[in-house]
């Protein structure tokens, strides 16, 4: 087989476009939190990105999609990855494109997938325990999970090497399980181990910086264009397939947010916006290779509309999830994973299943529950262990004081927004402040 | 003389502003404040969430003047500021020693 120039340009940019998400989520939760956590929030982001890059060249690649494994894990057969130099990539069957350019590709899911547990701890983890679990539990849990639902086997479908949840036929196009489900499990045991943030359900948490939620929000969008149509691994019909159920579940993610929180608060809100259009992302990953377009914001809308009443949840149940990675990327993508089983066609993708809606059976709705339920319940437990283990070691958290006045200064010897010198700025720029006044000249 | 402080609605700090043009009123100083008064604050709801905010944001404003201008000046910004609901602010002026200009010094009434 001859490399496809088409398919490795589409590979390699779609790769781009993952990495992306990163800074996007980062811009995403940093605006979300107050103003005093808001660089601690994006460096939590920009961490996992020096720690799993390194970890996932020298091992990571190896142990997800290594052929020398079980179903349970990849091995060490390609560690360093220099044997992938000069190879097309081998997945359930062989690509026109490089082994690197796919190698690449999965790295930037590893990354965001970490980055993504970062908001469920705002405001209050020290920076080194997030350093050290951020490492480990990529190590731990993001590789084997990924080689779970994402390694078909080498040259063979499903052969000796893929993993269990594959060989099952648990339908996960782009990470609705080792994505999504994983980094929302993840994030509800740690904060479980963790604890609220001082002050958690009396004051007011509101958002600090809006514009850069939805600034994030649309890097996101933008991104997970790559996420969901890259992981076709071709410039083909079904990466336009996904690209366009992408757009209209997003689409229909905000829809069925905003009339939620217009029916329930009063006011439609932009972090409504926001968090709408992460939702219906969320659900649609999963799915956004295997249902037609009607299906798409189908799942777009009621994931929308369940996420918006899931984030509340957290005041009822008292877990600190500050920034809703339970509500939205676990939630949401339970929702997708098992309306897999409703809206599947085999009409949009011969490899995929047709679901209740199209005359399948329920095995199918049963198969998706026992690979979103497996994913959920290794995550959780795996990093209720690992966060206890770091909460009698390294500390999980900040001191109060540093907490109450914020983990910024305290940890980062920095603040985000330097408008409160005399005669700098302030809250009266531009009133008198910018220059000299007439009379004084 | 004295000093006039209002705590007002931000929104009518324009108001007030025009009010006081003309009613032997040479300048004044403007600060955001926030607080609570009779009224305690009120209850938000956001992403689904009831909270009480305690902590209403206001603008404060100061303003010397001599003490024959002083009940003008009153009238003037109670009558601009006020919108009949709840929350309008409150008003209170204070005598004051002396004020001395920095760049003359310049003391008492002709300092204003």
């Amino acid at each position: 087989m001859d490399l496809s120039a088409g398919d490795t340009a589409w590979v390699l940019t779609a790769a781009a476009l993952v990495l992306l998400m990163t800074p996007g989520v980062a811009f995403f939760y940093g605006g979300m939190v107050r103003v005093k956590s808001v660089l601690n929030m994006m460096m939590m982001s920009f961490l996992a990105l020096g720690i799993v890059s390194v970890l996932w060249v020298a091992f990571g690649y190896s142990v997800a999609f290594g052929d020398d494994g079980n179903g349970f894990m990849g091995g060490f057969s390609v560690a360093g990855l220099g044997q992938l130099v000069g190879k097309l990539a081998a997945n359930g069957g062989t690509y026109p494109i490089p082994a690197l350019a796919f190698c690449m590709f999965q790295l930037m899911f590893a990354i965001i997938t970490v980055a993504l547990v970062s908001g469920a701890v705002a405001d209050r983890m020290k920076f080194l325990a997030w350093g050290i679990f951020a490492a480990v539990w990529v190590t731990i849990v993001y590789f084997p999970v990924a080689h779970w639902v994402f390694d078909f086997g080498s040259t063979e479908i499903n052969d000796a090497g893929a993993g269990w949840l594959a060989k099952l036929g648990v339908l996960d196009f782009a990470g609705g399980t080792a994505v999504h489900i994983n980094a929302g499990a993840a994030g509800l045991a740690l904060v479980i181990v963790m604890g609220k943030r001082v002050g958690f359900g009396k004051v007011p948490m509101r958002p600090h910086n809006l514009p850069l939620v939805v600034l994030g929000a649309s890097l996101l969008w933008f991104g997970w264009f790559g996420f969901n149509a890259g992981s076709a691994l071709g410039a083909n019909d079904l990466a336009a397939v996904a690209f366009t159920n992408t757009m209209v579940a997003t689409s229909a993610g905000i829809l069925g947010w905003l009339i939620v929180e217009k029916l329930r608060d009063g006011h439609a809100t932009s972090l409504g916006a926001a968090s709408g259009a992460i939702a219906g992302l969320v659900a649609i990953t999963p799915a956004c290779a295997f249902v037609a377009p009607w299906g798409a914001i189908a799942i777009g809308a009621i994931a929308g509309i369940v996420c918006a009443f899931a984030v509340t949840l957290k005041y009822k149940l008292g877990y600190d999830d500050s920034l809703d990675v339970v509500g939205v990327h676990m939630v949401g993508g339970i929702v997708g994973c098992l309306l897999i089983g409703f809206f599947a066609t085999t009409g949009v993708n011969s490899l995929g299943k047709d679901g209740l809606f199209y005359g399948g059976d329920w095995g199918v709705l049963g198969t998706q529950a026992i690979g979103a339920g497996a994913v959920l319940a290794y995550s959780f437990v795996v990093t209720l262990i690992l966060a206890l283990i770091l909460k009698f070691t390294v500390k999980l958290r900040v001191s109060h004081d540093d907490e109450v006045s914020g983990i910024d200064l305290a940890v980062h010897a920095e603040s985000a927004y330097e408008f409160g010198d005399t005669g700098g700025g302030g809250i009266f720029a531009g009133i008198g402040h910018a220059g000299r006044t007439k009379a004084e000249e | 003389m004295k000093l006039i402080t209002a705590i007002i609605k931000p929104f009518k700090l324009e108001d007030v502003k025009n009010a006081l043009e003309g009613r032997g009123v040479h300048g004044l100083t403007v600060s955001e404040a926030s607080g609570f008064g009779r009224q305690r604050g009120h209850t938000e709801v956001y992403r689904g969430a009831e909270y009480t905010v305690d902590l209403v944001p206001k603008v404060r404003l100061e303003v010397v003047v001599d003490d024959e201008a002083a009940e003008g000046v009153v009238e003037a910004i109670v009558g601009a500021a006020q919108t009949g609901k709840i929350g309008d602010g409150k008003v209170w002026v204070s005598h004051v020693e002396t004020v001395v200009r920095v760049r003359t010094g310049e003391r008492g009434s002709s300092a204003l």
